[in-house]
């Protein structure tokens, strides 16, 4: 990063009444823009006609399998932190077709998809979101492979970040080093202040793209000032973090403890309902569906989500490996703060809090792992002693 | 943000080129016992030729119905002809089941890792395989006999439940009759008049003639199995770094991105199929993983 | 017999008996031969002996009525044959054949019952040699019982 000076030619100031350019400017160039919006009561991500369609003075209070959303009569953008979806569907979309194929009597062709689409602008990711978008990319660009859907999504995407200057109530992404403030992956940052005679946002520029966009929008360069203050509601930010996740060793703890019973303990608990890994952004798996007519002389096969909570997800001939839920649970445990570290060289956690927020029964995966680190393992204890009556 | 490597120019596969299956037709189907059976498969366009190494699957895909993964049984220095043993248990291996001479197939493949038979020059050999696991291993047994004065002694252990469930019959007992060619097989439980062993796998392995300073064990089979054909093999000495096994979970794209195919840290599709047991050892013994 | 001493007293099963031991069963040891198909034990019968093989190959088959025969397990060369000898009330649980020509060492189990009565030493013994017998078919049973090759429902 460049060291700052008194006009850091990299920050710069927008004032409220210019923000809605951002987004016309974007529109002009060719991107769809998406970001956060209000529907049927949900914060969700969705296309931006205006800044009009932000959720503005809208705020929300997360706690563990607790989520409201209310307005408190600000004038803030960004005044919520995060909802149930993440910027995955549309980077990894939910359903994408892989091709068509027709039957030509006892032979069949094979068509491939090709879908040609506008790139996409995101407005409002912020930083947790970054990082996540970044851990995705080490696992669509896998070496031998490249999960194409992903590429062409990703290499057009425009991403205006946004600097959290609340906590959200269930983040922890200060322990997960991944936030508040985005500090790569962005072609704009944007830290919102909504004073009682100002409204303006401090731009951190980017990338040469992020640099191109704003210059056709009013702006100033930013003052010491104001760049402090963007330091300060960081910081603020991270003391009202209400929860921690120690990383330390936290993979060899978990390789560690495959029998530890704390798992019983949470299969007491999970339903299995699959929520945290729809809502989590960095959950990847997904399934493949090959389907057919009625004629049976047209076939096509898709790709969509799936979850490792389902009991399909591991099935081979005659029954599932991880037929407990208390498996399926350490499975995803496991394989987002473990597993992921040796298979894509980073944690697949970044601590957004939304698998705790949207756990019905308020699983917390920092109390998780805080449990198996500090209870000690009775000798004793084997799966056999447990019967926690699930299927 | 990663550097994308790029495909147009061939740096990496994309996702959907590498889920589209290339046709090949069914030259040929043999019955190997009541739920087993062989095709024979060529290719229909594109070259003649299909390479694999020996350990590597496929995945096969019954045009409206779906794919599954299948081993690759034939000979890895014969590729003018696909060859897959496939057991009809589920939808789609049923589905195959019904295709007839003539009828055409979607391939994919070959994807995964193989058997060390290259490494393994100049040691002992020991295969030892249970039920179907026979046919994944086969190519192994195919790529050592045709290279047969660079290896020790080559003794095959094959295991299956009944006399009628002995794959490859005709192929074993050409083999039996081979001086360079140990071949003892047992089945769990056999009508009287049978002639042979009855009883399990492992118990040919402690008078099984192989040096094991000096082997490489390849074993495939139900997962409970291989555990207790490695404890021994490692009984009779065998190190943990010289066995070999071949691991089987659910898998959907078979190229790393599907997620339903891992195994603690490792993919199945992508790591294995054929992993060194001291690489998987730690989670052999764990249950539900 | 003279023939039979060094032959016992190599064997994996006796070795490491008090030399007195080996004699003593050397004592009651026999030569035996039985032709293929030749059934060796039958269920129901007393049982009075066991049998060490030399060479040859034993089935041990188990009869149902729906099914016929079934060979549940085969013995070859070097291996026991037979424990009921030891355990009351002394009778074959199963039929022993002969799949081929097999040459085998008769054991007077009957005369060895008496004995391990008298001397506690080779009783203890014998019984160690047994139970490692047993151990090892009963885990070989056990994943025979599991169908491992079988398809789940």
């Amino acid at each position: 990063m460049k060291e700052s000076n008194q006009h850091d030619p990299e920050t710069f100031v927008i004032e409220r009444q210019h923000f809605d350019s951002l987004l016309a400017v974007l529109k002009q160039r060719g991107y769809r823009v998406v970001g956060p919006t209000v529907h049927d009561g949900a914060l969700v991500y969705d296309e931006l006609t205006s800044a009009d369609d932000l959720p503005v003075g809208y705020t929300d209070e997360q706690a563990p399998g607790t989520y409201r959303l209310m307005k408190n009569g600000s004038k803030a953008l960004f005044g919520f932190t995060l909802g149930a979806q993440a910027w995955k569907r549309f980077l990894h979309p939910p359903t994408a077709q892989l091709w068509e194929g027709k039957r030509n009597g006892d032979t069949f062709e094979i068509k491939e998809e090709k879908t040609k689409q506008a790139p996409y602008a995101f407005i409002g990711v912020r930083s947790c979101e970054l990082h996540a978008i970044g851990i995705l990319d080490k696992v669509f660009f896998n070496g031998n492979y490249v999960d194409s859907t992903y590429a062409a999504r990703r290499r057009g995407v425009f991403i205006v970040a946004v600097n959290c200057t609340q906590a959200g109530g269930t983040c922890f992404c200060a322990s997960m080093q991944t936030g508040p403030r985005a500090t790569a992956g962005f072609d704009l940052a944007l830290t919102e202040f909504v004073d009682p005679n100002r409204h303006f946002f401090v731009v951190e520029v980017g990338s040469k793209r992020g640099a191109e966009i704003l210059r056709d929008l009013p702006h100033e360069p930013a003052g010491e000032g104001e760049k402090a203050r963007v330091e300060r509601s960081v910081a603020q930010t991270i003391a009202q973090m209400g929860r921690t996740m120690d990383t330390k060793n936290i993979k060899e703890l978990l390789y560690k403890n495959y029998e530890h019973p704390r798992w019983n303990d949470v299969a007491n608990r999970c339903l299995s309902c699959a929520n945290c890994t729809m809502v989590c952004p960095t959950c990847f798996c997904t399934t493949v569906d090959d389907m057919t007519d009625l004629t049976g002389d047209h076939a096509e096969r898709w790709r969509r989500w799936d979850s490792c909570f389902t009991m399909d997800f591991a099935y081979i001939h005659g029954g599932s490996i991880r037929a407990t839920t208390r498996s399926r649970y350490r499975q995803w445990l496991v394989h987002k703060l473990a597993t992921w570290i040796d298979q894509f060289g980073t944690t697949g956690c970044v601590g957004c809090g939304r698998c705790i927020t949207w756990c019905p029964v308020g699983i917390d995966i920092t109390e998780e792992v805080k449990a198996i680190r500090e209870t000690k393992r009775s000798p004793t204890t084997s799966i056999e002693d447990t019967n926690n009556g699930d299927s | 943000m990663e550097s994308i490597p790029d495909i147009e120019t061939g740096e990496a596969k994309g996702i959907v080129e590498a889920m589209l299956p290339t046709l090949f037709g069914i030259k040929a189907v043999r019955n190997e016992t009541h739920d087993t059976f062989t095709l024979d498969l060529e290719p229909v366009n594109g070259p003649a030729e299909f390479s694999f190494k020996a350990g590597q699957f496929n995945m096969l895909y019954v045009f409206g119905v779906g794919e599954v993964p299948i081993s690759i049984s034939g000979n890895p220095t014969d590729s003018s002809v696909l060859i897959h043993t496939i057991r009809s248990v589920g939808t789609v291996t049923k589905a195959i089941r019904r295709l007839k001479r003539g009828a055409f197939l979607g391939v994919r493949g070959p994807f995964g890792s193989h058997w060390p038979v290259d490494e393994a020059v100049g040691s002992d050999i020991v295969i030892v395989a249970g039920g179907i696991g026979l046919a994944p291993l086969r190519p192994a047994l195919y790529h050592v006999l045709s290279q047969r004065e660079r290896y020790g002694k080559v003794v095959l252990l094959y295991g299956t439940r009944s006399p009628d469930d002995i794959l490859y019959r005709r192929e074993l007992e050409r083999w039996r009759s081979r001086f360079d060619l140990d071949i003892y097989i047992t089945v769990d439980r056999a009508p009287s008049g049978w002639r042979g062993n009855v009883g399990v796998v492992t118990s040919l392995i402690p008078k099984a003639p192989f040096d094991p300073l000096n082997t490489t064990a390849m074993v495939c089979g139900p997962e409970v199995m291989m555990r207790f054909t490695v404890q021994e093999l490692q009984k009779r000495g065998i190190r943990g770094e010289d066995i070999y096994v071949s691991m089987e979970r659910n898998m959907k794209c078979a190229i790393g991105f599907c997620g339903h195919c891992q195994y603690g840290p490792m993919f199945i599709c992508k790591d294995g199929p054929v992993f060194s047991y001291n690489r998987v050892k730690d989670f052999f013994v764990l249950r539900e993983v | 017999m003279e023939t039979l001493e060094p032959i016992l007293a190599e064997h994996p099963f006796l070795k490491g008996l008090e030399p007195h031991h080996v004699q003593l069963i050397v004592g009651c040891a026999s030569n035996i031969r039985f032709d293929s198909g030749q059934f060796i034990l039958r269920e129901g019968e007393e049982a009075n002996q066991f049998y060490i093989i030399r060479k040859g190959k034993v089935a041990l088959e188990v009869f149902s009525p729906e099914r016929g025969p079934i060979i549940i397990d085969t013995l070859v060369d070097g291996e026991v044959l037979g424990w009921s000898w030891l355990i009351p009330p002394y009778y074959w649980r199963f039929d022993a054949r002969a799949v081929e020509l097999t040459r085998a060492i008769a054991l007077d189990g009957k005369c060895l019952r008496t004995k391990c009565e008298e001397d506690h030493h080779l009783a203890y013994e014998l019984l160690k040699r047994f139970a490692a017998i047993m151990e090892q078919r009963l885990q070989a049973t056990r994943l025979q019982l599991m169908d491992i090759y079988g398809v789940n429902p």
